[in-house]
């Protein structure tokens, strides 16, 4: 099948662009045709975020969202920001103290996974086919171009053979194809590595970002409430912040995110975030309460100095998929939304000079540097890096004195340039951590956790964690690292079981959360995270 | 042969249903919808039946709300031919559905209803069977294999501690188990495809039925959490407590 | 409750006997009214005869036909109805038996049918699971007769030849429809059960080890005629075929008595096995999350636990 524009992942990235796209056609005449494949069983389906949402894209691309109905209820009313010593005090930062990219008024307290239904919802109407269920599975390249996709395989058995009712993967061809993968798309690091986007710049950065969703009685919910935080549980182990975001309909978003350069191999971020909630300051909002929803989702915090070139000879790389998060703000899908509506545009009137397409959209670099999207990722440039470098407490002064007095313009450019996958150090050097059990009232354990992200993958295919040399996780992760991956994973898919023979490692592919933190982490970067037959993975609500 | 196909939008089968705050019903926002599992069991039966001969086309109907047209285009997808959406905001209980079924059948004159044994969100298990006594037809509930020849199907059903076989002759009225078959993906092609498939609409007042709810649900709570029980110390404990307290074995 | 109500329970039996289910159905009938049951089968005189002998039955409709030789809802839904208006209730079994059968007497007494009751909360008043168990509903009916099918997990079984004789009246049958034919039956004959439908059953875990090592479970089975489950990492580990596995992504069962062995007791283990009416566990580890839901634990290594009671159980 053929398209003029493919669109692979249905974000906030994807969607904005496919919208645009469908805007820009209409309201020039022509006919375009518009494809958006997206991994999960619906769209929102495998969307995590916190999210305050600034909503400077979207007024640009459909100003009239409110009238639309967009579900962006609940303004910002009050930030809270403070810094964790350790696990029952709490120092409150007055307003004046915070870098100003932590304040968040005029910001709305949203589901990410809600907008993103309601923009593929406006995405339909314009005429843009979504498939939800189907994953761009492998890059089609001919003679150097990407000229589109080919979708994943569907009912093939576990043991490698064609179930009765197999259908193989099908070529989706385009003139142009946009990725908007989100945080460490597989194809979006096949294209970084096959085109060398990344040349000359420092490597991604990541973290992990776990959240829960809970209800609470109504008589202590304050929607609007947006709390931040930094330091205890993290401070000394790794780096990393916490939100509380108080929402619609009584609830409230929780989440720890963690950096993923952290060095200490017993480090579990799921036990750090389930620490995290029993803080008093935490807790107090929570109590009394259910959790309704779990999940987590890598981030891509690399931010201007670690954002790949993003055009290549028939595509484009775009949001999170490429690293257009701002970290100063923790905020990545306006920012993403905005890449969508640079791609749109400049695909849009590359199509208009030469209906052939496929040709590498350079004039994108510049359409991107004219833009606010650019100035916003420069400004924040050093904030990742001072953390990493100077730790919350000199690195929170450092981003203080940068975004404040010199709105980002400090002029020194701090590099962070040793990937998070080498931080870890051998587990002999350091010293295992002791997690409390959980109490089944404000922290849980992990599998009871997983139960409530709704994931699932049919059971017969073969697994899509894939370890190039099986052997490297007896002989370096477990020898070496004490099995990392059986903790960062925040699904427990990862086990080693002691059997008779001795120690093996167990995938439980089907817990999977499709965070993509393993392909990250693993110190021999080993693990490859391929897409599953399509529509599995979570199913989250609103998250 | 003309086969009809009820299908119904429930919750996703992976989706945690929970239980209101306020005790009112089951938490259905912000949640994935997608069709009945036994209803895609019954719509793939009836793509097979058709692929084999027997059946020359498929009906796909939906009772319910207005998004049930994404239940009736995954139908399509599938492999039915056209579909009908009787569309009301009305909560249908299983008789108001048999009715509505009635008259689509009484209009449409299939030769066979096939349909899930029961939706796994209100569990009833009820509304193939009204249909049949509406009808007058004869019913072959939990089938796991159905054979049709000429103006015969036999259907043999999952019934508790075996199996049963039954004949009976057209038309006639068949709910699946899941055993029946496994049903197949729909392709990409055939996504697109069925946008392009008719689909009408119709109303209960179209169709001359009373769908008013007979039931009242008063209010829906979480079940009783299990409690933990004891700890035995021994074997012979453990069998002393089954035998004499729990008396669950001889 | 008012005495102006009569209960019509409609009897699972072979002929010979009434199913557990359907004393189960009359110890819920009894809280209801006054209970009459319904024997419709071919030489059934043994069964009415039974039948009359159960606490709480106060009377006994009996025809017995070969039209009635198999149970076939399109036979006995003309019967039921042509006696229903006597009656204030109408229960079976919710058995494939009495799922088959209820709705289409509903359907033709133009009332509602409740399914799977598990508690009398008034006489027009009742609670029946819903969502896969996942909420519980209290629904009333505002029809004249009301059509119930009875969890028989949710009620104890009514004593069998306690009672008082109740009288035996034979009920004329009526014509059955000529559209449905009976082939066969194939009940299954192998003395292990189906795990959905065991009144027993033994599961193992991880724990166990090795496929070798699930024969320990085999035995232990056969002496209590039960089925044997799996959990996933079992079954992924390649210990227990595939269909054996218990839980959110296997079967979902409810049996009498479950024994879970060397299973942790994982919420997606405990979401297919919850519902069960008695559990046992057996773990080494006495933290494990299995015994905060079993009634009975075992803190033992299984490798010894389960032979011991495989022997205990003579
Ligand atoms: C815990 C957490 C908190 C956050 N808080 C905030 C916040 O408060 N404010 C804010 O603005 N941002 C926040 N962010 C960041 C924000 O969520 C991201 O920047 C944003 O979602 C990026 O959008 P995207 O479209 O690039 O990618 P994503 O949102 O990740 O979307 C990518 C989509 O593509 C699909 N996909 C991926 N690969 C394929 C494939 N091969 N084939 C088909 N489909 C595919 C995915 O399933 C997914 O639906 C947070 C992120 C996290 C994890
Ligand atoms: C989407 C999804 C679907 C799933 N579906 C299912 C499902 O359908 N069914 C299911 O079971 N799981 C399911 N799981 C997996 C589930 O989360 C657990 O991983 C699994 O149930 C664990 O199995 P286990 O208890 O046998 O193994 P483990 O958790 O490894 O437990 C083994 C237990 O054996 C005990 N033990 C070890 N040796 C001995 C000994 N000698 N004597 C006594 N005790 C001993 C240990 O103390 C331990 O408690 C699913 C998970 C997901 C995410
Ligand atoms: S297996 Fe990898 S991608 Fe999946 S949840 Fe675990 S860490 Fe995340």
């Amino acid at each position: 099948m053929e398209f003029d524009v493919l669109v692979v992942g249905g974000g906030p990235a994807g969607l904005a662009c496919a919208i645009r796209l469908k805007q820009l056609a209409a309201a020039a005449g022509r006919e375009l045709s518009v494809c958006l494949l997206e991994k999960g069983a619906e769209i929102g389906a495998h969307i995590l975020s916190g999210a305050v949402f600034e909503t400077r894209a979207l007024d640009e691309l459909i100003p009239d969202w409110r009238a639309r109905g967009a579900p962006l209820g609940v303004p910002v009313l009050r930030d809270e920001v403070y810094y964790f010593p350790h696990e029952s005090n709490a120092l409150r930062l007055p307003g004046f103290a915070l870098p100003k990219t932590m304040h968040n008024a005029g910001n709305y307290v949203i589901s990410l996974g809600k907008l993103c239904r309601w923009l593929g919802s406006e995405a339909e109407a314009l005429g843009v086919e979504i498939f939800p269920g189907f994953a761009a599975a492998e890059l089609l390249i001919e003679a150097g171009v990407v000229t589109g996709v080919v979708t994943g395989e569907l009912g093939r058995a576990k043991d490698g053979s064609e179930k009765p009712d197999y259908q193989p993967g099908m070529a989706l061809k385009a003139k142009y194809t946009v990725f908007a993968e989100g945080c460490r798309g597989h194809l979006g690091k096949a294209l970084i590595e096959r085109f060398d986007l990344a040349a000359g710049r420092d490597p991604q950065h990541y973290a992990i970002g776990l959240k829960e969703l809970w209800e609470v009685p109504a008589e202590r919910h304050e929607p609007g409430l947006v709390v931040h935080g930094a330091g205890w549980p993290l401070e000394g182990n790794a780096n990393g912040g916490s939100f509380l975001y108080h929402g619609e309909d009584n609830t409230i978003a929780v989440g720890l995110i963690v950096d993923l350069n952290y060095a200490n191999p017993y480090l579990s971020p799921f036990e750090e975030f389930q620490r995290f909630k029993q803080h008093p300051v935490i807790r107090r909002h929570l109590a009394g309460g259910r959790r309704i929803a779990y999940g987590a989702r890598a981030i891509a915090k690399g931010g201007f100095s670690s954002l790949p070139k993003m055009h290549f000879p028939g595509g484009l790389l775009i949001g999170c998929d490429a690293g257009t998060l701002n970290f100063a703000k923790i905020k990545g899908s306006h920012t993403a939304m905005k890449s969508g509506l640079i791609a749109a545009e400049t695909i849009f009137a590359a199509l208009e000079q030469d209906r052939a397409g496929g040709r590498d959209l350079v004039e994108f670099e510049t359409a991107l540097r004219a833009s606010w999207l650019y100035e916003e990722l420069y400004a924040a440039r050093n904030f990742g890096a001072a953390l990493h470098r100077f730790g919350t407490l000199f690195g929170g002064a450092f981003n203080w004195i940068d975004q404040n007095l010199f709105g980002g313009r400090l002029p020194v450019t701090l590099h962070d340039p040793e990937p998070d996958h080498m931080r870890l150090k051998p587990a002999a050097e350091c010293a295992p951590i002791v997690y409390e059990k959980p109490d089944g009232v404000i922290s849980f354990d992990r599998l009871s956790s997983v139960f409530l992200s709704n994931t699932n993958h049919e059971e017969d295919q073969p697994a899509h964690l894939k370890l190039t040399d099986p052997g490297l996780a007896l002989t370096v992760n477990l020898a070496r690292y004490a099995a990392p991956e059986t903790r960062y994973c925040p699904a427990g898919v990862y086990e080693i079981v002691e059997e008779a023979g001795g120690p093996r490692l167990v995938i439980n592919a089907q817990n999977c959360l499709h965070c993509k933190t393993c392909d990250i982490k693993d110190p021999g970067q080993n693990i490859r995270w391929l897409p599953p037959e399509g529509g599995g993975g979570p199913v989250y609500g609103a998250m | 042969m003309k086969i009809l196909v009820p299908v119904k939008r429930v919750i996703d089968y992976n989706v945690k249903a929970r239980v209101k705050a306020d005790g009112s019903g089951m938490e259905l926002a912000n949640v994935k919808m997608a069709m009945n599992p036994f209803d895609e069991i019954a719509v793939e039966e009836a793509v097979r039946l058709k692929e084999a001969g027997v059946a020359s086309e498929i009906v796909a109907v939906s009772c319910g709300e207005a998004k049930c047209q994404e239940q009736l285009r995954q139908a399509l997808a599938l492999g039915a031919d056209r579909a009908l959406l009787v569309e009301t905001t009305v909560e249908l209980q299983p008789l108001a559905v048999a009715k509505l079924l009635k008259a689509i059948v009484d209009r449409e004159a299939p030769r066979l209803v096939i349909l899930g044994k029961q939706a796994i969100d209100d569990d009833a298990n009820q509304t193939g069977q009204m249909l049949a006594a509406l009808l007058d037809w004869p019913q072959a509930t939990f089938a796991s294999k159905v054979a049709v020849r000429g103006e015969e199907i036999e259907v043999t059903r999952e019934i508790d501690g075996g199996l049963e076989t039954l004949a009976m002759t057209l038309p006639a009225v068949v709910t699946t188990d899941l055993r029946l078959n496994e049903p197949r993906y729909a392709t990409l092609p055939n996504i697109m495809k069925a946008k392009k498939k008719p689909l009408e609409t119709l109303t209960p007042a179209e169709l001359g039925v009373d769908v008013a709810p007979r039931l009242a649900t008063l209010k829906v709570e979480e079940p009783p959490a299990r409690k933990a029980g004891v700890k035995v110390a021994s074997v012979a404990e453990l069998v002393d407590k089954l035998r004499h307290e729990a008396k669950v074995i001889p | 409750m008012s005495a102006a109500n009569k209960v019509l329970v409609i009897a699972e039996h072979d002929n010979r006997q009434l199913k557990k289910a359907t004393l189960c159905t009359i110890r819920c009938a009894a809280q209801l009214g006054e209970v009459h049951l319904l024997i419709a089968g071919s030489g059934c005189a043994a069964a009415a005869e039974a039948a009359s002998q159960v606490e709480g039955v106060a009377k006994v409709l009996c025809s017995d036909d070969a039209r009635y030789a198999h149970p076939l809802a399109a036979a006995l839904a003309p019967l039921v109805t042509s006696v229903a208006h006597g009656y204030s209730h109408l229960l079976a079994p919710a058995t494939t038996f009495g799922k088959d059968l209820m709705p289409r007497v509903a359907a033709k007494l133009d009332v509602a049918q409740i399914s799977d009751v598990i508690a009398i909360v008034s006489p027009d008043t009742f609670k029946r699971p819903i969502y896969a168990g996942n909420g519980i509903a209290t629904v009333q009916s505002r029809d004249a007769i009301k059509v119930l099918t009875v969890r028989a997990t949710a009620f104890d079984p009514a004593k069998v030849g306690a009672g008082g004789t109740a009288l035996i009246e034979a009920l004329a049958p009526i014509d059955v429809p000529a559209h449905t034919r009976f082939v066969g039956q194939a009940l299954a004959a192998s003395d292990r059960p189906e795990l959905t439908q065991a009144r027993v059953i033994v599961s193992g875990g991880r724990g166990l080890g090795s496929a070798e090592n699930f024969h320990l479970l085999d035995k232990l089975a056969d002496k209590l005629g039960a089925a044997v489950g799996a959990s996933r990492a079992a079954v992924d580990a390649g210990f227990a075929p595939n269909d054996w596995q218990v839980g959110q992504t296997g079967k979902i069962v409810a049996p009498e008595l479950y024994i879970a062995v060397g299973i942790s007791g994982a919420i997606q283990h405990l979401a297919g096995m919850k519902d069960s009416k008695v559990i046992v566990a057996n773990n080494k580890d006495p933290e494990a999350p299995i015994f905060q839901v079993a009634d009975y634990g075992l803190v033992a290594d299984l490798f010894q636990a389960v032979p011991e009671l495989t022997a205990a159980l003579g």
